[in-house]
């Protein structure tokens, strides 16, 4: 089990690898993003709020993954997961995608939060906990995100449906990342913001678990 | 006679929280007064609906575990009437809301969880309205509705902690249950629970009908 989870991350991540399309139009799509954000605000008025700069980063973030994360099973073409049908569980694959979209949302999230307090400046003080606060964002979108891009990748309309799946879905998460990594920014002790930490840790348990309960449905088909 | 009694009760309940609910006796509260009645046709709607989800989420899980169309059919109908009841309570509550928090649309978590759970039964039909074939668009809206559920249950627990609730029970107010009801109003608020629970469930099974048959005349 492990040993197929861990070969079809390399997989991912050698496809990744050879054709980079999908990394570096993430990557494009977060620098232009964030450049429309400085355009609008920074430039004209070269103030802004503490909470606007908070919750312009985290939607920044959650329309790249959605973006990315929709390519999960789409990338490949149909003979070609009917060749992983044959060869791996599904559970094995679902847990291979969540792991890949993870690493790449992590990356992902990194280099986007470098590029945004690059043209934004920055506003937080409690580094360690914005990071940390990014990492589990990352494993909640990515799991999250993962099942909702099976179920969209089924349909012709793949990017629309996806956007509409996906958002009441992501909804609790974001509330809840928005809120500790608000607490990061006004550098508020570690102990107050144990209480999200733990909401945002259990509901990427939760879905995690639905994902692999759920997706050997969704594979059949 | 023995297989639809619950509908004579069902409109039996009804029938005595409508006469009772507009001239029993209500105590009076600063602010509430006579809006107090709405506490039989609001409050319900809420429990109607989670009651409703619940049976769509039992029957989803069963179709992913049978196989039979017949539970698909279930699961939307019970879906479709949850989102009508969702309407309803979100209705009735801004009227209410409008007379005694001076707006139709405060700032109330428990808003806002009605508001995305009718967000995401919308998007559980947008789903189901994008597939041709009937068993693929079965298995799938029902994987989507599990995993749909199972999120939108922390948010009812999560919000309270955001923002504090306007409505009594949470965020330090006190429940209905305590203070404001005394007992000739328990006396009808029981009875309207179970009779707008058992009318959702009428409604249901009687669309539910409507499409098996209309399956039967499809095969024919």
């Amino acid at each position: 089990m492990f040993r197929e989870i861990k070969n079809l991350i390399i997989k991912d991540l050698i496809l990744e690898w050879r054709q980079k399309y999908a990394f570096n139009g993430m990557i494009l799509y977060v620098v232009s993003t964030v450049f429309m954000a400085y355009m609008s605000f920074k430039l004209k008025t070269n103030s802004i709020e503490p909470i606007t700069w908070n919750t312009l980063f985290w939607i920044i973030l959650l329309f790249s993954a959605v973006n990315s994360i929709t390519k999960s099973f789409i990338q490949e073409k149909a003979g070609r997961q009917l060749y992983y049908y044959q060869i791996a569980r599904p559970s094995a694959i679902i847990m291979a995608k969540i792991a890949y979209n993870f690493i790449l949302m992590a990356f992902l999230g990194v280099v986007g939060f470098i590029i945004y307090l690059a043209f934004m400046g920055n506003q937080v003080q409690d580094m360690p906990m914005y990071m940390l606060a990014l990492a589990l964002g990352a494993l909640g979108f990515s799991s999250s995100l993962t099942l909702i891009s099976g179920i969209a990748s089924k349909t012709d309309n793949t990017a629309g449906l996806m956007a509409v799946l996906s958002f009441p879905i992501i909804l609790p998460m974001l509330t809840m990342l928005i809120k500790l990594s608000k607490n990061a920014m006004d550098g508020l002790n570690a102990a107050n913001s144990r209480d999200e930490i733990m909401v945002i840790a259990g509901i990427d348990l939760i879905v995690i678990a639905l994902s692999y309960m759920l997706f050997p449905y969704l594979w059949k088909s | 006679m023995n297989k639809y009694w619950w509908k004579f009760l069902a409109s039996g309940l009804l029938l005595y929280t409508v006469w009772f609910g507009f001239s029993g006796e209500v105590p009076r509260q600063p602010i509430l007064n006579e809006t107090i009645r709405n506490v039989y046709f609001h409050v319900p709607m809420w429990f109607g609906m989670m009651a409703l989800m619940i049976s769509s989420l039992v029957y989803s899980i069963k179709y992913l575990q049978k196989g039979k169309i017949e539970d698909d059919i279930y699961a939307v109908e019970f879906a479709n009437v949850a989102i009508v009841f969702g309407l309803l309570g979100f209705l009735t509550g801004s009227l209410w809301g409008n007379f005694t928090w001076g707006s139709p649309l405060p700032k109330d978590p428990k808003i806002i969880a009605v508001e995305v759970g009718l967000l995401i039964y919308a998007a559980y039909f947008v789903l189901r309205g994008s597939f041709e074939d009937e068993q693929k668009k079965a298995r799938l809206s029902a994987v989507y509705n599990i995993f749909a559920f199972a999120s939108f249950m922390p948010l009812v627990w999560i919000l309270p902690r955001l923002t504090d609730s306007l409505h009594p029970g949470n965020g330090g107010n006190p429940a209905f249950g305590k203070y404001d009801m005394d007992n000739s109003m328990r006396m009808v608020f029981y009875p309207a629970v179970m009779a707008w629970i058992l009318i959702g469930v009428w409604i249901s099974t009687l669309k539910i009908r409507i499409r098996l048959m209309r399956n039967k005349v499809n095969e024919v």
